[in-house]
C-alpha cells in the first residue's frame, strides 16, 4: 500500500539490515522532539522521493537506494534539513532540526 | 474542466465549513489521522475498506458505492469537497472514483491535509452525524480507466505517464521509499513511459502547481497533446493525483488512469518491461 505506516523507532518485522537500507531519525525543535510534521526525503538532484508525517516522538524513517539524500522536514514552528550519505544496506541515523 | 471547478483553496473551505449542500469528506488509507483530528464536519472514507472490494481486486460495484454514499450522509446534489494527507493522493483517487461513479459535483481540497495543517487551521475530534440519503450512481465511466489490454496496446502509440519515483521506475525500488520493500513482481516500467513523477505537480505544501507550471512539465518531459494519455504508478492512487493535473485542471481530453499499475502491470505473464531510466522528452 502506498499510505506511510505509523512511523515508530523499531524497525519493522522482516527488515533486513543485510540487503536493506534505512534512514531513520528524529525531527527536533531546540533538542525537543516535534511530532506532526512532515519528513520529506529528496534525492541527490532535489527531487522529491518521499514523505512521511514524524510520530509523537519526532521519529521517521525511510527505505532507500544508497545514495545522497536529504531529509528535509516542514513544520508548523519551521522548517530545516540534513542531507545523508546511505552507502549500502544498513541502519542510517540523521536528526532533523527544525527552527523553534 | 477547469481550475476552479476542480480545486477550492483553504482559505475558500474555511470560510465554507457550513455552506449548504457542501460535504468536506477526509479521504485516507489509514484514518487514524482523521480520527485524531479533522476539518470541521468532515465525514471520512477509508480507502482500503470502504472504496476496495475485500474479495475482489477491483473497486466496490455501483451497489456498492450507493450504499456507501447513502450512509456517509451523501446525497446526489451536494457538493463533496475531497482532503486527505499523503499530498491528497488518496482524496484525488477518490475525485476520479467519483467522477467514474458520475458524480459531477466534486471539488479536491487544495494542499489537501498537509496545508491545512501547516496553516494551523482548526481541527476537531467531533464526529459529524449526517442523516441516511438515497444515493445513486452512474455506471462507470470507462472513458477515465484503463485496462490492462489497453495499456498494453498503448505501448508506443498513447502517452503513457509513470508517476512513481526515478528508482521505481528504474526498477531498483519496487515501492515507494517510505514502505518496506515487500514486494514480489518485477521491477520496470511499461516500454515507451515517460517518467514524470506526481511530485513534480505539486509544491512542497501539497499544492498544485500553477497551470503554466504544469503545462510546462508535461511539454518538457514529452507529453505529447495530440495523443491520448495513460497514467499509472504502483497502485492506482498517485497516478490519480496526474491524472487531476492533466484532465482536470489542464483540461486534456482523453486521460484515463489506470489503477491495475505496475502491482498488476509487473506481474503479468509475457508482456514487455523496460528496466532502467528510460526515455525522455527535451532531447535528455
Amino acid at each position: 500500500m502506498c499510505g506511510a505506516p505509523e512511523q515508530t523507532a523499531e524497525l519493522p518485522a522482516g527488515t533486513d539490515l543485510s540487503k536493506e537500507s534505512v534512514l531513520v531519525g528524529k525531527v527536533l525543535a531546540g533538542g525537543s522532539p516535534v511530532g506532526g510534521a512532515y519528513v520529506r526525503l529528496l534525492d541527490g538532484t532535489g527531487e522529491f522521493t518521499a514523505e512521511v508525517v514524524s510520530s509523537a516522538s519526532g521519529d521517521y524513517r525511510f527505505f532507500a537506494a544508497p545514495g545522497t539524500w536529504t531529509v528535509r522536514a516542514l513544520s508548523r514552528s519551521g522548517n530545516g534539513q540534513s542531507e545523508v550519505t546511505v552507502g549500502g544496506p544498513g541502519l542510517f541515523t540523521t536528526e532533523v532540526s527544525v527552527a523553534a | 474542466m477547469s481550475r476552479q471547478d476542480a480545486l477550492v483553496s483553504a482559505d475558500w473551505a474555511e470560510q465554507n465549513l457550513d455552506a449548504p449542500n457542501t460535504v468536506f469528506v477526509e479521504v485516507d488509507e489509514d484514518t487514524t489521522a482523521y480520527d485524531g483530528g479533522h476539518i470541521p464536519g468532515a465525514v471520512k472514507l477509508d480507502w482500503k475498506t470502504e472504496l476496495q472490494d475485500q474479495v475482489r481486486r477491483d473497486f466496490v460495484d455501483k451497489a456498492g458505492f450507493e450504499k456507501l454514499l447513502s450512509a456517509k450522509g451523501i446525497g446526489n446534489d451536494d457538493t463533496v469537497i475531497l482532503y486527505g494527507g499523503n499530498n491528497n493522493w488518496f482524496a484525488a483517487y477518490a475525485y476520479w472514483y467519483f467522477k467514474l461513479y458520475g458524480h459531477q459535483a466534486v471539488k479536491l481540497l487544495d494542499g489537501g491535509r498537509k496545508k491545512w495543517e501547516l496553516d494551523g487551521r482548526k481541527l476537531d475530534t467531533e464526529v459529524p452525524q449526517r442523516s441516511q440519503t438515497s444515493y445513486t450512481a452512474k455506471e462507470q465511466d470507462t472513458s477515465i480507466r484503463a485496462f490492462r489490454d489497453e495499456v498494453v496496446n498503448a505501448i508506443g502509440t498513447k502517452n503513457l505517464v509513470d508517476v512513481r519515483s526515478p528508482d521505481e521506475f528504474s526498477g531498483k525500488l519496487l515501492a515507494p521509499a517510505h514502505l518496506p520493500q515487500e514486494q514480489a513482481q518485477r521491477g520496470g516500467h511499461i516500454p515507451s513511459a515517460l517518467n514524470v513523477p506526481w511530485s513534480k505537480a505539486a509544491n512542497e505544501d501539497g499544492t498544485f502547481k500553477s497551470d503554466d507550471e504544469l503545462r510546462k512539465l508535461y511539454e518538457e518531459q514529452g507529453l505529447d497533446s495530440s495523443r491520448s494519455t495513460i497514467a499509472y504508478c504502483r497502485i492506482g492512487e498517485r497516478s490519480s493525483h496526474t491524472w487531476f493535473a492533466l484532465h482536470e485542471l489542464l483540461g486534456e481530453s482523453d486521460v484515463k488512469n489506470y489503477d491495475g499499475s505496475w502491482t498488476e502491470y509487473g506481474s503479468l505473464i509475457g508482456v514487455p518491461i523496460e528496466t532502467g531510466p528510460g526515455q525522455s522528452g527535451s532531447g535528455s
